[in-house]
C-alpha cells in the first residue's frame, strides 16, 4: 500500500450502489488529501448521500473498494467489509441527533464514555470542543433549550471530540435559517480547518459549496460530471449540467467555429438570423464544427451604450433590479435574455438600447 | 395634491416613544417603503395609517381629507379609510375558493352581483390567479396566497395599499421571485403602496423611494439608488448594504473632497484619505468615513505614488462565492471587508494594497 507524502489519504475507487434496478451509484472514484475538505454536491437523487452512506459502513456497495488513511474500509472485491462502529468515522447530519434529556456537556462527552477514556481527559477534550464550537455559555444548559444553531454546533462538537479520522456531514445546514446558514457556513469552515480532519460534505446548496469547500464533486445521476477546486469549477465548467448547476450562467447553443488550442477560439450562436461567433475559451472534448454551449457568467457580461469594437449584440433592457452593490438587469436579444451583472454607475433603465459584449478570457464553449 | 401626508405623528406606549415625531409626503401611483430594524417605529407608523392606533400627536390626510387629526379630534374608523391591507399572516380563508376569498370584500360592500362577478374575474386576471379562481385556498402555494392576499387588497380599488412585511414567510427563492412581481403587479395597477419591511434587499429592489426609521425618526428618505450611494448617516450606511466605517479625525477641504485621518496602527504614520461629505466639519472634528466593499480595489503590488486613499494591510481570510471574491483585510486597527468580481489567489498574511476613489467613498459627520 503507499502511503508518501503525495498520496491521498480518502480514496474511493470505482464505487456501485444499486438499489433493485436503481443505479444510484454508477462507478465512481476520486480521493481527498489528509486535512481536506471535499464537498459532494448535487441534486437530489444524484447519490451524493449514498456515497457518503456507503464510506459511513451504512451502506454495502455492490462494487468498488474504499480506503481511509491507508486502511481497507470496504473492498467488495476482497470480501472486506469493516463495521461501522470500527471505521473511527464523525458524522453530522440534518438533523442534529443530540439527546434531549441531557445536557449540552452530556451529550458531548457521551461519546468518550462509552469509549471509556479517564475523566480528566473527558474533561479536558469536552472543553476544548465546547470552545472551538463557541458554545462555552452553553455547557449546562438541556439540549432542549437550543436553538438550532446551537443544536448543531452540539452535534460537531460531539462528531469532533473522539478525533476522529474522518468527519462526514450530511446537509448540516439545510435546516437552519438563510442569514444562520450564511454564518454556520464560515464557522463549520473555520472549525474543521482548525482541527484539520479530513471532511466530506454532502449538499445541494451550491453557494455552500463554494464558500466551504476546498474541492467540489458535481453529481448527477450516480456519475461525476466534474471535480476541482470551487473556483475551477466556477469558472471552467466542463458542461452545460456542471455551468448551470453551479452559480448562474447564460447558456446559448451554438457551434465551434474555430478552434485554438493555444489563443482563442470562437463560437458561432444566432437569434432570429442574426449569426455571430464570439472570442472563448475551447472547453474539453470539442474541435472545429462541434454543437456546443456558449456559457458566460453574468459579471462576465456587459450592456455598453456605445457599440464597442469587436463582436457585439445590440438589444433592450427588459429588467433592471437594484441590489446595493450591483444591477441584476436582463437584455433581450432575439429570443434570449442576456443575464448582466451591472455597476449602478452605469445607471441602466429599462427601455434602453445596449450592446452586449462578452469578456472572451471568461466565455467558455462547453460540452451540450 | 400628495396622495398621503403625515404631519407631525407621535406616538407613545406608556413612557416609551414608537413614533417620534415623523413628517411624510407620498405621491400617488408611488411605492414607498418604511424600512428599519424592529422597534424602529415603522409598523406603528402603518398601523396609525391604517386607523388600527390612535396616536398621540399629528395628522394623516389622504388626497387632501383628515383621516386623523388630534389637533382637529378627528379619527377616521379603519374601514372608513378606504386602504387595502396585506399583511405577513395571509389572513386567506381556507374554507373559501379564491373567488370567494376575493370577492368577499365587495359583497360586504353590497356590490351587485354582476360587478362583483367582473371585478373579481378582473383582479384574479391580473394576478395570475384567473385559472385558480374555483381552487380552495388551502390547496394554494405560498406565492399563490399571497396573490389572493393581494387580490383581495385591491379588488375595491382602494386609494392606497398599505403593506406588512408580506413576504417574511417565504422561502428565500420565491422572496425574491414575489419581490419583482410585487412590483411589476404595483406598476400595472398603479396603486399608492406602503411597505413596511427590515430587510434592505427588498426595499432596495422594490421601491420608488425609501423611508428609513430608527428610534422612531426617519433618517433619511430617497429613492434607493442614493440611499445606496449617499447615505445621511453612519446608521443608514451599515443598515443598507454592507459599508465599511472608519473612525477618524477631520483635517482640511481640498475642493469638493474633505481630507481626515486616520489610525494605522501604533507603530505607523496616520493615513489620510480623502473623500465626499462633512461639508460643514472643522479640524480635528470626529468623522466616519464609510466605504463599500465593491468600491475597494485590490492590489498585489504599491500603486504609484500619484494615487491618493492608498491603504496597507494583511489579508485575514478570503470567502468566494463565485461571482463574487469577499476578502477581509487588516489595515491597522481596522478591518476592511474588500468584494471583488474577479478572483485572486490570496493567502492570510499577505501584504496587500487598497485604494478607492475618493468620489466614492463618504465622510460621515455623525
Amino acid at each position: 500500500m503507499t502511503n508518501g507524502e503525495n498520496s491521498n489519504y480518502l480514496e474511493i475507487e470505482n464505487l456501485v450502489k444499486y438499489f433493485g434496478e436503481d443505479r444510484a451509484v454508477d462507478g465512481i472514484s476520486f480521493d481527498i488529501p489528509e486535512g481536506k475538505f471535499l464537498t459532494l454536491l448535487g441534486p437530489s437523487g444524484c447519490g451524493k448521500t449514498t456515497t457518503l452512506m456507503c464510506i459511513a459502513g451504512l451502506h454495502k456497495p455492490n462494487a468498488g473498494e474504499i480506503r481511509v488513511g491507508g486502511k481497507l474500509f470496504t473492498s467488495m472485491e476482497k470480501r472486506i467489509f469493516l463495521a461501522p462502529e470500527k471505521r473511527d468515522i464523525g458524522m453530522v447530519f440534518q438533523s442534529y441527533a443530540i439527546w434531549p434529556h441531557m445536557t449540552v456537556e452530556q451529550n458531548i462527552s457521551y461519546p468518550l464514555e462509552v469509549r471509556n477514556f479517564e475523566p480528566s481527559e473527558i474533561e479536558d477534550r469536552v472543553m476544548e470542543v465546547i470552545r472551538l464550537v463557541g458554545l462555552e455559555d452553553m455547557v449546562g444548559k438541556d439540549a432542549t433549550q437550543l436553538s438550532g444553531g446551537q443544536q448543531q454546533r452540539t452535534a460537531l462538537a460531539r462528531a469532533i471530540v473522539c478525533q476522529p479520522s474522518l468527519l462526514l456531514f450530511d446537509e448540516p445546514l439545510s435546516n437552519l435559517d438563510l442569514k444562520l446558514r450564511e454564518r454556520m457556513r464560515l464557522e463549520l469552515k473555520r472549525i474543521q480547518h482548525e482541527v484539520g480532519i479530513t471532511s466530506v460534505y454532502v449538499t445541494h446548496d451550491q453557494a455552500e459549496a463554494l464558500v466551504m469547500s476546498d474541492n467540489i464533486i458535481v453529481m448527477s445521476k450516480g456519475r461525476i460530471e466534474q471535480s476541482g477546486g470551487p473556483h475551477a469549477i466556477y469558472a471552467r465548467p466542463l458542461n452545460r449540467y456542471v455551468s448551470n448547476f453551479i452559480g448562474i450562467a447564460n447558456l446559448i447553443e451554438g457551434r465551434v467555429s474555430r478552434a485554438s488550442n493555444s489563443g482563442l477560439s470562437e463560437i458561432e450562436i444566432s437569434q432570429e438570423g442574426e449569426h455571430i461567433s464570439l472570442p472563448c475559451l475551447l472547453g474539453e472534448g470539442l474541435n472545429e464544427g462541434s454543437e456546443a454551449v456558449l456559457s458566460v457568467r453574468p459579471e462576465n457580461v456587459h450592456a455598453l451604450r456605445e457599440r464597442p469594437g469587436g463582436p457585439s449584440m445590440e438589444g433592450e433592457v427588459i429588467q433592471t433590479v437594484f441590489l446595493g452593490s450591483y444591477l441584476d438587469c436582463r437584455v433581450q436579444w432575439g429570443n434570449f435574455e442576456w443575464k448582466v451583472q451591472a455597476h449602478p454607475r452605469e445607471h441602466l433603465r429599462e427601455g434602453d438600447r445596449v450592446h452586449i459584449r462578452l469578456d472572451a478570457d471568461h466565455t467558455m464553449a462547453v460540452l451540450p | 395634491m400628495p396622495t398621503v401626508e403625515i404631519e407631525g405623528l407621535i406616538k407613545r406606549f406608556g413612557k416609551e416613544v414608537a413614533v417620534a415625531g415623523i413628517d411624510l409626503k407620498i405621491e400617488q401611483g408611488e411605492f414607498v417603503t418604511l424600512l428599519g430594524p424592529s422597534g424602529c417605529g415603522k409598523t406603528t407608523t402603518l398601523r396609525c395609517i391604517a386607523g388600527l392606533e390612535h396616536p398621540d400627536r399629528g395628522e394623516i390626510r389622504i388626497e387632501g381629507e383628515p383621516i386623523t387629526s388630534v389637533e382637529k379630534n378627528i379619527f377616521l374608523s379603519p374601514e372608513d379609510r378606504n386602504l387595502g391591507m396585506v399583511f405577513q399572516s395571509y389572513a386567506v380563508w381556507p374554507h373559501m375558493t379564491v373567488f370567494d376569498n376575493v370577492a368577499f370584500g365587495l359583497k360586504i360592500r353590497r356590490m351587485s352581483r354582476r360587478e362583483t362577478q367582473e371585478k373579481t374575474n378582473k383582479v384574479l386576471e391580473l394576478v395570475g390567479l384567473a385559472h385558480l379562481a374555483e381552487r380552495y385556498a388551502t390547496k394554494l402555494s405560498g406565492g399563490q396566497r399571497q396573490r389572493v392576499a393581494l387580490a383581495r387588497a385591491i379588488v375595491y380599488s382602494p386609494r392606497v395599499v398599505l403593506f406588512d412585511e408580506p413576504l417574511s414567510n417565504l422561502d428565500a427563492k420565491l422572496r425574491e421571485q414575489m419581490r419583482i412581481e410585487l412590483v411589476r403587479l404595483q406598476h400595472e395597477v398603479d396603486i399608492t403602496s406602503i411597505y413596511v419591511t427590515h430587510d434592505q434587499a427588498e426595499a432596495l429592489v422594490m421601491s420608488d423611494r425609501v423611508v428609513v426609521m430608527n428610534e422612531g425618526l426617519i433618517q433619511q428618505i430617497d429613492n434607493p439608488e442614493e440611499i445606496y450611494a449617499h447615505p445621511a448617516n453612519a446608521f443608514v450606511a451599515n443598515f443598507i448594504g454592507v459599508a465599511n466605517l472608519m473612525e477618524g479625525s477631520f483635517l482640511s477641504r481640498l475642493g469638493e473632497m474633505g481630507e481626515a485621518e486616520f489610525s494605522a496602527g501604533a507603530e505607523a504614520a496616520p493615513m489620510r484619505l480623502r473623500a465626499l461629505g462633512a461639508e460643514s466639519a472643522s479640524a480635528s472634528q470626529r468623522v466616519i468615513l464609510s466605504l463599500r466593499p465593491e468600491d475597494i480595489t485590490l492590489h498585489l503590488e504599491a500603486p504609484s505614488e500619484s494615487v491618493a486613499n492608498v491603504l496597507l494591510g494583511q489579508v485575514v481570510d478570503t470567502v468566494y462565492q463565485g461571482n463574487f471574491l469577499n476578502c477581509q483585510v487588516l489595515v491597522g486597527p481596522h478591518e476592511i471587508g474588500v468584494q471583488m468580481d474577479h478572483f485572486v489567489q490570496l493567502e492570510p498574511g499577505q501584504k496587500v494594497y487598497l485604494t478607492f476613489e475618493p468620489e466614492h467613498a463618504l465622510l460621515l459627520t455623525e
